[in-house]
């Protein structure tokens, strides 16, 4: 018994015996190592309490003989005392550690997106057609002046007028949608590779994450946010001058209010340079920046990162707790020109479960609040906000621009366009995809220019169906839908949730 | 039965929080006399009621500038009150924040088709300057305070318009009975505006008759602002309460926006209004592109989209414009010094038979007429030399205590 694990596996592989080709590419492809040969009978033989369901198997056998199902073993009915609520016990009395885990919070929370409904033209107004007429999903992101003055202009100015404002860096995105920050070290060379070759194609953009910036990766800078987290891996001047505009962390959806953990394990060579710090050792980014410790701290960090990149825009990204709103009235005045809203169901390479699927507040709320609080205050052009967390499709994106987010961006959703297959074993540095992962075999398997066309594919049919939305809205400019909540409805939402978010329910005109 | 006890809109339905807009799809034109010379009200009431049927009969209005030549100096209220208490609490604050040069029913004579009608009565003011003092505020933002206060918070009372030598003349019914009984052809000016409803959710109510007037701009409006929403929040973060559970009211916000605190040309504010596209901005020269780039950046919130043409009064003349991709008609002549536009081109020919010119604007492309500031001094002083025929001359005349 005291060898014995008390957690069955979670799911069971099945082989169907005369569809195999034994052909042994399930041994080789699954990086967790579920399958073994059995000589005997030459047939795989897998170890089902090593998989996680992430199709990698599944996907490349030639002869579809493998399924994954759940392992459906009979519990005691019990609401209370659920099977998953026992593993946990099992998990932590064998190992007497804080449980991790990988991806965003995986538990039934109201999903607020799926009660917000889009409203459409009918009779008195006409809706537009996005194949005929144009659709303008143009986006800048920074921060804007109140006002704008003109001076007489001059024949040869090509105008009567001139602009007399000089306005602060922009950054320009062909649509909405960006890519959050995932660092090298977390994910592979490759995918970032991908990420990158999608950005520049899309004109959009891409973060690095905390992890540096990989010499590869030179070639896009102007479609690059370069990430400066409380690690400080791999920033230097030259760093923080690559890229388009510059992004300090303060906290992650996934987990608000603690740091990163990246095992020695995944600090190979090239991880280690890109960081900065030594091959094999753990890369731990502490919970706070212990430079701040208070917002006029931040605001030094904001305008010492402005001077040393000739005022590039500087956004912060946070994490959306309860006081999200305050916190991002704060971060604006102190001379941020953007802000980066991570919701709770945002994802991360590793978390202690517990942070994860208890901390923190949706996304849809902590735009709705921090848009609100922002135009209350009368400061909402002096900063663009990015909404995150949980973004699974263009409607998500839509609700949140049409909630009052200038853009958002996606991780989980980009991943997935890569293979992923959310098993949320990110951290445990065997992903099968060659996604999150730095073990040269399983990395090599994902090929950055097709990852890149994956990632093109997705951010372009999203922006057609968003198009098809704003056609039907009779409106062909996001920005006529950037905040107008008016085109929101709620459904099955109750009083409080429609006030907090500025919506009306379904059925009031 | 006695007109205060006539409510001239439910007001449980209409003043509730934003929830009713109304919608409407319209008749509308306007008439700028570019030199300064005044015309008869009777010429655009005529232009309207050719356009009878784009209108449903449950509201129609119209704007004069320079219809007050005698009072040119005094900011001119044109109140509608549901009832007697509601013109009493709106004289209190009046008087309190305001020297009431001189009050008066707004002349009108019984016409079939209009009934119901609220109290309508003008105000003559000046800003009581203590009070002017003490909020630290422009003389006109002052006046803009004011009305959204009547509007928001005096319950049966409604500002329809607040500029000086102008007026708002607007009512449930079809646009030639409302200048009718307002008895336009009584009044001069150099511009006019006029506007016909068709509204298709709600039924009309005198207040939610265009045009909607703050200060001197005055709006008249067919069609559906898509982007309210924003446009309302956006206004809102400058100080507007927008009440009137109407998308035009936002058209006449922005204006005031745009070109009384912020002063930009009118062309440029136009340009804010129905933006040109991307992919235009992007062939401009580099000044050019530079600048409509930055109006779209700064200014994205105020954009209007949706199916519109609106005209645009102001103490400077008239402005007309379509949305940016024009799903409202707008048509525009020009015979000497008069800029005509309409909905539709026969508006133009029943009170203009042969323009020297007529066109139909592009999309976002501004009609702009302007009044020079020696015509409306000429006008004006005319005006005097002909001074007596007008009643409200007649008051000043008698110097009626305020």
């Amino acid at each position: 018994m005291a060898t014995r694990t008390l957690i069955p596996p979670e799911f069971r592989v099945l082989i169907d015996e005369n569809a195999c080709l034994q052909c042994r590419r399930c041994v080789g492809q699954c990086g967790w190592g579920v399958y073994s040969w059995d000589t005997t009978r030459n047939r795989p033989s897998p170890d089902h309490s090593k998989c996680g369901a992430c199709h990698r198997c599944v996907t490349f056998c030639p002869g579809q003989a493998i399924t994954i199902t759940r392992n459906k073993l009979a519990f005691k009915a019990n609401d209370n005392w659920a099977e998953q609520v026992m593993k946990a016990i099992w998990k932590q009395a064998e190992t007497g550690g804080v449980l991790l885990t990988g991806m965003g919070n995986d538990k039934p929370y109201l999903r607020i997106f799926d009660h917000l409904l889009l409203d459409a033209c009918q009779v008195t107004n006409p809706s537009i057609d996005p194949l005929r007429e144009p659709m303008e999903l143009r986006t800048y992101l920074g921060r804007k002046p109140d006002s704008v003055e003109v001076v007489a202009g001059s024949f040869e100015s090509g105008g009567p007028f001139r602009l007399a404002t000089e306005l602060d860096t922009q950054l320009r995105l062909e649509t909405p949608i960006m890519f959050a920050g995932m660092s090298y070290g977390s994910v592979s060379l490759n995918a970032h590779k991908a990420l990158a070759m999608a950005a520049q194609e899309l004109g959009t953009f891409m973060n690095t994450g905390e992890g540096g910036l990989h010499s590869d990766l030179e070639p896009y800078k102007d479609h690059i946010i370069v990430q400066c987290a409380s690690g400080r891996f791999g920033v230097d001047a030259s760093y923080l001058q690559s890229g388009a505009a510059v992004e300090i962390k303060i906290g992650q959806g996934a987990k608000p209010g603690i740091g990163g953990h990246l095992p020695g394990e995944k600090i190979d060579q090239q991880v280690s340079l890109t960081r900065m710090i030594p091959q094999g050792t753990d890369a731990l980014s502490p919970a706070p920046h212990h430079d701040i410790y208070s917002i006029e701290d931040l605001r030094q960090l904001i305008y010492a990162i402005k001077e040393a990149t000739g005022y590039k825009p500087v956004s912060v990204k946070i994490a959306c707790v309860h006081n999200v709103a305050a916190i991002a009235s704060g971060v604006v005045r102190a001379g941020a020109d953007i802000i980066y809203l991570d919701g709770f169901r945002g994802g991360t390479g590793a978390s202690p479960v517990i942070i994860r699927d208890h901390v923190g507040i949706p996304i849809e709320i902590a735009v709705a609040v921090v848009d609100q609080r922002l135009r209350d205050e009368g400061i909402r052009n002096r900063v663009s906000l990015i909404a995150a967390g949980g973004i699974r499709s263009a409607a998500d994106v839509i609700k949140a621009i049409a909630l009052g987010a200038d853009a958002c961006a996606i991780g989980t959703a980009a991943l997935v366009a890569l293979g992923c297959h959310v098993c949320q074993r990110c951290h445990t540095g065997s992903c099968s995809w060659g996604i999150c992962t730095q073990r040269p075999d399983l990395t090599r398997r994902l090929d950055p220019e097709w990852g890149a066309s994956q990632l093109t594919n997705l951010v372009k049919a999203w922006t057609h169906e968003m198009a098809e939305v704003l056609g039907a809205l009779g409106v062909n400019a996001i920005e006529s839908l950037r905040g107008n909540r008016e085109r929101l409805r709620g459904l099955d939402l109750d009083e409080n949730l429609l006030g907090i978010l500025g919506v009306k329910p379904a059925g009031v005109a | 039965m006695s007109r205060a006890a006539l409510p001239f809109h439910p007001r449980a339905a209409y003043r509730e929080e934003s929830l009713s807009r109304i919608l409407g799809n319209c008749g509308l034109m306007g008439i700028c006399h570019q030199s300064g010379k005044r015309v008869s009200g009777e010429l655009i009431l005529r232009g309207m009621a050719s356009m009878h049927d784009r209108g449903n009969g449950l509201g129609g209005g119209f704007a004069g500038y320079g219809i007050y030549p005698e009072l040119p100096q005094f900011y001119c209220f044109h109140l509608l009150f549901n009832d007697s208490l509601a013109k009493k609490d709106t004289e209190c604050y009046l008087r309190k924040n305001f020297r009431v040069v001189m009050d008066e029913p707004i002349p009108t004579k019984p016409v079939k088709g209009i009934e119901n009608e609220p109290i309508l009565w003008r105000y003559f003011l000046d800003p009581a300057p203590e009070r002017l003092a003490e909020t630290q505020l422009s003389e006109e933002d002052y006046v803009v305070h004011a009305v959204m206060d009547i509007n928001a918070y005096i319950d049966g009372a409604f500002v329809a318009s607040s500029g000086k030598n102008m007026g708002a003349f607007k009512g449930v019914g079809f646009p030639e009975e409302v200048g009718e009984f307002y008895r336009l052809d009584e009044y001069k000016g150099w511009t006019w505006i006029g506007h016909g409803r068709f509204p298709t959710n709600t039924p009309g109510w005198w207040g939610g008759a265009h045009p909607f007037v703050l200060l001197d701009c005055s709006v008249v409006h067919n069609g559906e602002i898509s982007s309210y929403g924003i446009n309302r929040r956006y206004l809102e973060m400058f100080g507007y309460r927008c009440t009137l559970q109407t998308d035009t009211e936002v058209v006449a916000y922005l204006f005031d926006l745009l070109l009384r605190r912020h002063k930009l040309p009118i062309e440029l504010a136009c340009k804010v209004l129905a933006a040109p596209f991307w992919k235009d901005i992007d062939l401009m020269s580099e000044d050019e592109r530079s600048l409509l780039a930055a109006l779209r950046m700064v200014y994205g919130s105020a954009m209007l989209n949706g199916p519109f043409a609106v005209v645009l009064g102001t103490r400077d003349g008239m402005v007309a414009l379509n949305d940016r991709i024009k799903l409202r008609p707008l048509v525009a002549a020009r015979k000497g010094d008069a800029i005509y536009v309409a909905s539709e081109e026969s508006a133009i020919r029943e009170i203009c038979a042969k323009p020297d010119e007529s066109w139909m604007p592009a999309a976002g492309e501004p009609v702009i007429a302007l009044v020079s500031d020696k015509g409306r001094e000429k006008a004006i002083a005319r005006a005097h030399q002909t001074a007596g025929q007008r009643r409200v001359a007649q008051s000043a005349a008698l110097g009626r205590p305020s």
